[in-house]
C-alpha cells in the first residue's frame, strides 16, 4: 500500500492500521511461538474474498493484509491490515471487521506451542460473537 | 487418484497433512468419505467425524453431508478457522 510511504491521492483523508503479536503468555500458559497451518490457494482466495467484500463494504480506497505462515516466535507481529479511506470512521470500522473475518473465517490453522507442550487453538464464543456482528 | 489433505488437528490425527488415496466410485457423499475413512483408519476417522470439521471438495466447502465429492481432485478436512 503505497499510502504508508505518503504517495496518497486526494481523496484519501484516513489510513486506519493493526498488527496482531504472537504474545508471550496465553490462557494456557506461556507461549515460545506460534505456528500457523494454511490450505495454498484456497487461503489467498478466500482472505482475498473476504478482503474484497470489506473494502466493498465501508468504501474503501485500498485495503492492504498481509497475514503470516508458518513458525512465528513469541513477540513476533503475525498480522497487518491497514485500510485506507476518505474519513476516519470507515477506515476504523473495516480494519476491526477485517481482523474480525481473519480470527473465524480465514482458512489458517493455529498451534501455540509452550514449555509444556502443543495445542490447536480455534476460535473463542466471543471470537464468533464479534464476527456475527458483522453482516457478510 | 484423489488427494486428501488435513489441516489442523485432523494433519495430527492422519499423521500427515495429504495423502493420495483411489477412491472407491460407490463413494458419493461427504458422509460416504467419513465413514469409508473410519472404515480405513478408526482413530483417524473419529478425528474427521466431528461435526465442526467442515469438508471442501477442489477448494469449495460442502456445505451438507450429503454433497457430492464424485470426481474431486483434492478433499481437505478443515477443523475450525482460526487465522489473526
Amino acid at each position: 500500500m503505497r499510502a504508508f510511504s505518503g504517495e496518497r491521492d486526494g481523496e484519501a483523508g484516513a489510513l486506519a492500521s493493526f498488527v496482531g503479536y504472537c504474545r508471550t503468555e496465553s490462557p494456557n500458559g506461556p507461549v515460545n511461538q506460534l505456528e500457523l497451518d494454511h490450505y495454498p490457494g484456497f487461503t489467498e482466495k478466500e482472505v482475498s474474498r473476504l478482503a474484497h467484500s470489506v473494502a466493498m463494504r465501508h468504501n474503501l480506497l485500498d485495503l492492504l493484509v498481509i497475514h503470516r505462515i508458518g513458525v512465528i516466535p513469541a513477540n513476533d507481529p503475525v498480522v497487518l491490515v491497514a485500510a485506507l479511506s476518505s474519513h476516519r470512521a470507515e477506515a476504523f470500522a473495516a480494519t476491526v471487521e477485517m481482523m474480525d473475518y481473519l480470527k473465524t473465517d480465514a482458512p489458517f490453522w493455529k498451534r501455540e506451542t509452550g514449555p509444556d507442550g502443543s495445542r490447536w487453538i480455534e476460535p473463542t464464543a466471543a471470537d464468533y460473537a464479534r464476527r456475527s456482528e458483522h453482516s457478510k | 487418484m484423489t488427494r486428501i489433505l488435513f489441516f489442523g488437528r485432523t494433519r495430527d490425527a492422519a499423521g500427515c497433512g495429504e495423502m493420495d488415496c483411489e477412491i472407491p466410485a460407490a463413494i458419493e457423499s461427504v458422509a460416504d468419505l467419513r465413514a469409508w475413512i473410519a472404515s480405513r483408519d478408526p482413530e483417524l476417522g473419529a478425528a474427521i467425524a466431528a461435526k465442526d470439521i467442515r469438508v471442501a471438495a477442489d477448494q469449495c466447502i460442502c456445505l451438507n453431508e450429503g454433497a457430492s465429492i464424485r470426481g474431486a481432485s483434492e478433499i481437505a478436512f478443515m477443523p475450525p478457522l482460526s487465522g489473526g
